[in-house]
Order: C-alpha cells, then sequence, then structure tokens
C-alpha cells in the first residue's frame, strides 16, 4: 500500500516536473492540478461513464471467460476437436482488434453488445490457452489412478483434470482481466456515445485534454481495481481449492 | 478370477529391445517382487498388467488380467478433497455410493481414523503414504499394483508402512516393484530380478512361509538379500 502510494506520487511528480521544466502549454500536456480539476468539475459525466465501461469490462469478461473455459475444455475433451479449433482460435488472434471493433459495430449496433464483443473477443484467449495447458499437464499419477478405478474421460475432465488445472485458469483470468477493460475502451472509442472511450474521443475533439487525461486517469484506475478483484477475489480462490 | 494372472511377452522401446520374451506368473494370494536397474522395463510390465498406456511396444499377451487397485510412489492424492473423499475416490468416480462402514474400518486399519476430514496437505509424507494404502484397500480388487511405493519414505516409515502393508494385504495377489532388496526379502512369497538379459527367479528367505514381514535378521533374510544386490550389481 505504501509502496503504491509512493509510486504514485513519484509518478505525479515527475509529470508535474517535465511541465516545470519544458513549459508546454496547457492543451498539449495539462498539470495535474487541471486534471484533477477536470475530475471534479466533469464527475456526473465522468462518474456514468465509468460505470458505463465497469459493466462492460465485467460482462464481457464473463462472457470471455466462460467462451474460454468452454473452448479449453472443448479441446481438452477431443484430440480431433482441438486440432481443428486451435488454428481458429489464433486466427482470431491475429486480426486487429482496432480493424474488427467498427466492423462489430455496424453488426452489432451502437449499444452495449459490440463492447462486449470485444471485451470477450480479447480476454478468452489467455483463458482458453492457460486452462488448456492446464489440462494437459495434470501429475500422471492422477490420471493413471482414474484409469485403474475405471472413470470415463468425461469423469476424469470434469473430476480430475479441470480441479487439477484451476492454478492454470487463476493465471489466464489474471491475465485476460489485464486485458479486458481496454477492450472496453477501445468498443467504445470507436463507435458510441456512452463510457470513458467515448468521452476521451469528445474531450480530443474538443481539445479538452484535461477531460482526455482525467478519462485516462479512471480508466487506469478502473483496470486496477478489476485486475485486483479478479486476482484476488476470482484467481487466488481458486488455487487455493486446488491446493 | 481365481486362477494365475500371466504375462508373456517381449517388448520394444523405439526399435531397441526393453525386454526379451519372458514369462511372469502372479499367483493368487501371493506376494510378488521384481526388482531390477532402472529403464529395463519393470514398470512398463506394471502398466501393462494395469491396463495402462505404455510408452513401449509390447508383443505378447496377459492372460487372467483382472482388475487392480494401484499404489505408486507418488500418492497421487488431490489435494482439493479430504482424506476420506480420497480413500473413496474409486467408488466416487465410477458414480457408485462408497460404503461408509468400510471406510470406517479401513480409517481404523490404517491410523487415520483423526485425519479423514483433513486435506492432504496437512498430513505428514508418512500419513499421505497411509492414505494411498486405505485408498487401494478401498478398491478391494482381486489384484494390487504396487509401484515402488516406500521408496520416498525415510527408514524408520518405510519399516512401519512394510509392517502394515503386509499384514493388511496379506493372502492378496500383489506385484510390488521395488529397488529395495531388504524389502523383497521382507516381504515377498516369490522374488525375480528384471535384466536385459530376461528374468531371473530368486528365492525368498526360507522359513515356515507365514511370518509377514519376516524379522530383519531372520535366518535366511540376509543371504537372499545378497544374492539380490549380486544380481543387481552384475546386471549394470
Amino acid at each position: 500500500m505504501i509502496r503504491a502510494a509512493l509510486i504514485f506520487c513519484t509518478l505525479i511528480g515527475i509529470w508535474q516536473g517535465v511541465i516545470w521544466l519544458t513549459a508546454l502549454p496547457p492543451f498539449l500536456l495539462p498539470a495535474p492540478r487541471a486534471v484533477a480539476g477536470a475530475l471534479w468539475s466533469h464527475r456526473a459525466e465522468l462518474g456514468a461513464a465509468s460505470l458505463r465501461t465497469g459493466a462492460e469490462t465485467i460482462l464481457g469478461f464473463a462472457l470471455g471467460a466462460v467462451i474460454g473455459i468452454g473452448l479449453a475444455l472443448l479441446m481438452a475433451a477431443s484430440a480431433f476437436v482441438a486440432r481443428w479449433i486451435r488454428p481458429v482460435v489464433v486466427i482470431s488472434q491475429t486480426i486487429p482488434i482496432f480493424a474488427l471493433a467498427p466492423i462489430l459495430t455496424l453488426w452489432l449496433g451502437y449499444g452495449m453488445a459490440p463492447k462486449l464483443a470485444v471485451v470477450a473477443l480479447i480476454s478468452f484467449f489467455p483463458i482458453a490457452g492457460a486452462l488448456y495447458d492446464g489440462l494437459q499437464r495434470v501429475p500422471a499419477a492422477r490420471l493413471d489412478l482414474a484409469q485403474v478405478m475405471g472413470a470415463g474421460g468425461g469423469v476424469t475432465l470434469f473430476r480430475i483434470r479441470l480441479p487439477s488445472a484451476l492454478p492454470d485458469l487463476a493465471s489466464g483470468l489474471r491475465l485476460a482481466a489485464v486485458l479486458a477493460p481496454v477492450g472496453a475502451v477501445i468498443g467504445e472509442w470507436v463507435g458510441g456515445s456512452q463510457g470513458l472511450g467515448a468521452v476521451m474521443l469528445h474531450a480530443n475533439g474538443r481539445m479538452r485534454i484535461d477531460l482526455v487525461f482525467a478519462s485516462l486517469a479512471l480508466v487506469v484506475a478502473l483496470s486496477l481495481a478489476f485486475q485486483a478483484l479478479v486476482s484476488r477475489g476470482l484467481a487466488a480462490r481458486l488455487e487455493r481449492f486446488a491446493g | 478370477m481365481n486362477g494365475p494372472l500371466i504375462l508373456e511377452g517381449e517388448a520394444c522401446l523405439a526399435g531397441a529391445r526393453l525386454f526379451p520374451p519372458l514369462r511372469l506368473t502372479l499367483q493368487p494370494g501371493k506376494w510378488l517382487t521384481l526388482l531390477g536397474p532402472s529403464g529395463v522395463g519393470k514398470t512398463t510390465l506394471l502398466r501393462l498388467i494395469a491396463g495402462l498406456p505404455v510408452a513401449a511396444e509390447f508383443r505378447g499377451q496377459i492372460t487372467g488380467a483382472r482388475p487392480a487397485a494401484l499404489m505408486a510412489q507418488d500418492p497421487g492424492l488431490l489435494p482439493w478433497a479430504t482424506v476420506a473423499q480420497n480413500i473413496t475416490l474409486g467408488p466416487r468416480l465410477r458414480g457408485t455410493r462408497p460404503d461408509q462402514a468400510r471406510l470406517q474400518a479401513i480409517l481404523d486399519q490404517t491410523g487415520l481414523a483423526d485425519h479423514a476430514q483433513k486435506r492432504p496437505a496437512q498430513l505428514s509424507g508418512g500419513q499421505r503414504q497411509r492414505a494411498a494404502l486405505a485408498r487401494a484397500l478401498m478398491e478391494d480388487r482381486p489384484l494390487f499394483l504396487l509401484d515402488e511405493p516406500f521408496s520416498a519414505l525415510d527408514i524408520a516409515l518405510r519399516h512401519r508402512m512394510q509392517d502394515l502393508t503386509a499384514s493388511l494385504l496379506r493372502d492378496h495377489m500383489v506385484l510390488m516393484i521395488s529397488h529395495d532388496p531388504a524389502e523383497a526379502a521382507r516381504l515377498s512369497d516369490h522374488i525375480y530380478v528384471l535384466t536385459r538379459a530376461g528374468l531371473q527367479q530368486v528365492s525368498p528367505p526360507a522359513d515356515d512361509g507365514r511370518l509377514r514381514p519376516r524379522p530383519l535378521d531372520g535366518p535366511d533374510t540376509r543371504r537372499c538379500e545378497a544374492e539380490l544386490i549380486a544380481l543387481l550389481m552384475a546386471a549394470t
């Protein structure tokens, strides 16, 4: 906690120092105090936008987790399925998300759906990858026992392999939690009128750099909070369960 | 399932011969111990008899195969399950209701009654191995396959586990893989050494055949141990 506060103060100090040294005009780099002022004077707008982006992050992440876990289980259940799904999954990650987001908006409209799709698209991959690896690396002694005991493939998958792979799922969730808020902001940036990404886009167009920075600060705060929530609330529990 | 279990055949690994044509016979009610240098195919034999996948290519047949209970060096306990849940893993995986009276009896026999609700992480190494033994007993199978079950334990624990296992598996068909000549001499009715040349039988210590485990300083135990050590040294 003390370290976090120190890092925060140091970064603010460097920021203020750059302004003193370079005397950059406020429309290029606003001072920390100006950003704090924008945060306060636009608190209603920014609060609503944060709620919106937060909701997109949580829902999109949940959707991505369901898809990622489902894909990993499917691939682990059948080597045949894995051979066909793996390339598709990899291809899905080669598409630049900034290029795809406008197309998703075109298809799904200006509401929340395309944002959820973007968040799910970038968060499912680390979850599916980590869980699939974990399902393939279960201690051999456990698998031997299950087979000698006469357990079928499905029972072994859900009762032995999945619980054994929960720590791997936890690291996938942690990684995806870092990416999810970025996905929400990208989705808002390319199409939409709500959320922090939309606020940033409009403020940028009106040269309100202080408001851009204020939104940016909220994105960072939201990302850190979401990461902490997933890491401590979810991932740590999974790790503790799997012992 | 009253007859012997006979494995006959040879195995190759990546084109090279793992073990030559051999014939291994497990007798009902008898404890057979298989020793040999590392990498000679002892565990492959055990896995073939267990019906588990092996890396080697086996040409031969197994007659009289029967359901087995497995106990290995790695106790393989599930860390998220309690001791009682681990012991009843077999019935739980097969979707049948575990016999609670039997579970209680086995917990008592293995000295785990006070630990039934603990997680494996809360147990000592010896307790974990006892839980693995209890899990094998719970299976109630006509064949016990032990793959170096005691080799990770210190000497005192190892002897206590040998005493307990010998008393509980008495009159069962047992195949044990071991690296320890003393263990083989103490516990076995039949002893074989597997080398590149094949199987070689060594006569167990002469006794009245009933006392298990045999006393360490038994009249013929030393002779048997020495013979095994000489064979193992010649093989490597």
